[in-house]
């Protein structure tokens, strides 16, 4: 019997007990539906941290002062100062020192009052460069963003996330108002588009002046010239590795200080990435720890009513063995059959995972993205469980005695 | 293609037993079902062997089939020694020398009787087509062309063993062997199956038949007697049905 014939032969014995055969599919249906969904469930939130973080900014290096020492302690600068500089901002934008750093934004924060009217609402400020809006992969709203000449003079102009717009002025139009960041009077100019919520802060509750009216007029005290992090941006993805190292040695030569000991951290968007997903890693091993165990059982499933079927059958298969089926052809024909309960199981459980990978996402609010490997490996994976569940029962009917076979009521 | 059949074989017996024992060993009993059987049958001869219930008939069939091989002593069919073979040789050897009549019909309910007829070509490595054409034909020669498509439970006793009989016609074999063949049939069914072998026998066809009726082993050419494991008698049956 060719394996075209074994294959109809197999397929008729299944379509003959159609209620069964369904039952037994199921199991291994749930077991691959249930895998797929948690495939996608992890992929899913996975793409959407790293659309999170690639919302801070594409290519996007961040320098903070300060290092972490082997003795888990924290090396600063002299004092309490932070090592960070306008000087380092200038000399990590220049071209010939770091040519894979298409622009730096350096940024002051502190926590201050704003005042508009009779309103108060104290928030993030942020001072910085033009080039900021670029680096932070940000947009406007209304209005545009403050300019070289307004950083070189120490502009009061200010620029407002959405929502401390919306905190201050209510519904009214913020721009052209006047804004009072720790008793300096600022124009607002610009209102920033939303950017979602973020992992850490939320982006849309800040308000930014030029560096220089930040450290001249905002801050009450400090270092005209400190900054508390640098943002760069490489020129490209794959030179963010190469920025990274031009970004360290800048500042290393800089600083006057060595590679064993530095003052600063430089983090990218990649170790971010790696922290937020290991969390959802964990999730994701266990529920597909579950989905394993459900295979498995489908599996048993197969198994057990193929043992069924051969006791069951076991007049057919001493006719089949008297009309000439050696042992290694009825061992075939049941391999072959179980092996179809799986892959049909599976192609079923394939379907009803990307149909809830369409559905999931209205109940859950979290995307599931199923990838094509997935599925080809799901099919894969229902085939062999087919297999092996099918190997038992197959040499057992091979090896029945065809009187024995014939004999039986 | 039974003159061939016929004019190809005329120089040795197509079946020979030579001094064959067969014991069932159940736990520590050990049953001895033959005590040394020797007989032979020659081409397109009609053979029914007979016994009481228990004479060890049945095992002599499993061997005579190839679906059991003796303890001792040696068994050749159609030249070949298979009393040593393997499973999968053996199962060849069913394949293409032997054609089984059962007394339960046997035939796979789900599929109609074209498709039963066909079952033994099915291992043989023939084309569909081919499979087809061979089981129409021989469903036609028992005279069921019209039922091709029936299933088994469409159709009576007596058709549902004619389709059996269609099925170990099928592959031309060497020897045709009917187990009670009219054991579940009405005497009227039993009767026309009887005809059938007859005019198989006529038309070259070497038929063991075996049964525990004397009036349907009467209907073969000769009668071997067993019993308690042994050969009793070997009485050609009376001259009226020798043909």
């Amino acid at each position: 019997m060719n394996w075209r014939e074994t294959f109809r032969t197999a397929l008729e014995a299944i379509l003959s007990r159609r209620m069964r055969s369904s039952l037994t599919m199921l199991g291994i249906l749930i077991g691959i539906a249930a895998v797929m969904l948690t495939v996608g469930l992890g992929q899913g939130a996975q793409a959407q941290v790293r659309a999170q973080i690639n919302q801070l900014g594409s290519n996007l290096l961040i320098v903070s002062p300060g290092s972490t020492t082997s003795s888990s302690g924290i090396r600063g600068g002299r004092g309490s100062a932070s090592t960070l500089t306008m000087r380092d901002a200038t000399a990590l934008a220049s071209r010939v020192v770091a040519p894979d750093i298409a622009k730096v934004a350096p940024v002051v924060t502190g926590s201050q009052s704003l005042a508009a009217g009779t309103t108060n609402w104290t928030t993030n400020v942020v001072g910085t460069t033009p080039d900021w809006l670029q680096v932070r992969a940000r947009s406007l709203a209304e209005g545009r963003f403050f300019s070289l000449a307004e950083l070189n003079s120490s502009a009061p102009v200010a620029v407002l996330g959405s929502t401390t717009a919306t905190e201050l002025f209510g519904g009214r139009d913020a721009l052209g108002q006047t804004v009072d960041i720790n008793g300096t009077t600022t124009t607002v100019i610009g209102i920033l588009n939303t950017a979602g919520s973020s992992t850490t802060t939320d982006e849309d509750d800040q308000a930014l002046v030029p560096q220089t009216t930040y450290s001249s007029r905002v801050a009450s005290s400090g270092n005209a010239a400190g900054v508390s992090t640098l943002y760069i941006e490489a020129a490209s993805t794959d030179s963010l590795s190469a920025a990274y190292q031009e970004a360290t040695n800048a500042l290393l030569a800089t600083h006057g200080v060595t590679a064993a000991t530095p003052d600063f951290t430089i983090s990218s968007q990649q170790s971010l990435l790696t922290t937020a997903t290991s969390t959802d890693r964990t999730l994701t091993v266990l529920l597909a720890g579950i989905a394993a165990i459900s295979l498995l059982v489908g599996g048993i499933g197969v198994m057990n009513i193929m043992l069924v079927s051969v006791t069951e059958r076991i007049r057919e298969i001493g006719l089949r063995k008297a009309m000439g089926a050696t042992p290694s052809a009825i061992r075939r024909q049941f391999l072959v059959e179980a092996s179809t309960l799986g892959l049909c199981g599976g192609l079923l459980g394939v379907i009803l995972g990307l149909v809830g990978a369409q559905v999931l996402p209205h109940f859950l609010s979290q995307p599931v993205t199923i990838p094509a490997i997935a599925t080809i490996g799901a099919l894969g994976i229902a085939l062999i469980i087919g297999i092996v569940a099918g190997v038992y029962p197959a040499s057992r009917a091979a090896r029945l005695a065809p009187i024995d076979a014939l004999r039986s009521e | 293609m039974t003159a061939a059949f016929v004019a190809g074989a005329v120089s040795s017996p197509i079946l020979r037993l030579n001094d064959v024992g067969k014991v069932y060993a159940t736990g520590s009993l050990a049953v001895e079902a033959l005590r040394g059987v020797s007989m032979q049958v020659e081409r397109g001869e009609y053979v029914a062997i007979m016994g009481p219930s228990g004479s060890g008939k049945s095992t002599l069939m499993h061997i005579l089939g190839c679906l059991d091989v003796p303890t001792t002593g040696s068994y050749d069919l159609a030249g070949e020694d298979v009393s040593t073979m393997s499973e999968a040789a053996l199962a060849n050897v069913r394949n293409r020398q032997i054609g089984f009549v059962f007394q339960q019909f046997n035939l796979l309910p789900s599929l109609p009787a074209w498709r039963n007829v066909e079952l033994p070509l099915c291992y043989t490595g023939m084309a569909r087509a081919e499979r087809k054409e061979r089981a129409i034909n021989a469903l036609e020669r028992v005279g069921l062309g019209d039922r091709i498509e029936h299933r088994p439970g469409e159709l009576s006793g007596g058709q549902q063993q004619r389709v059996a009989v269609a099925r170990a016609l099928v592959t031309d074999p060497a020897l045709i062997l009917a187990d009670e063949p009219t054991g579940n049939l009405d005497s009227h069914s039993s009767a026309d199956v009887l005809a059938l072998f007859t005019e198989l026998h006529d038309q070259g066809r070497t038929i063991v038949l075996i049964t525990h009726e004397r009036d349907v082993a009467e209907s073969a050419q000769r009668i071997v007697r067993i019993l308690d494991g042994q050969v009793d008698s070997a009485l050609p049956t009376p001259a009226g049905n020798v043909r």
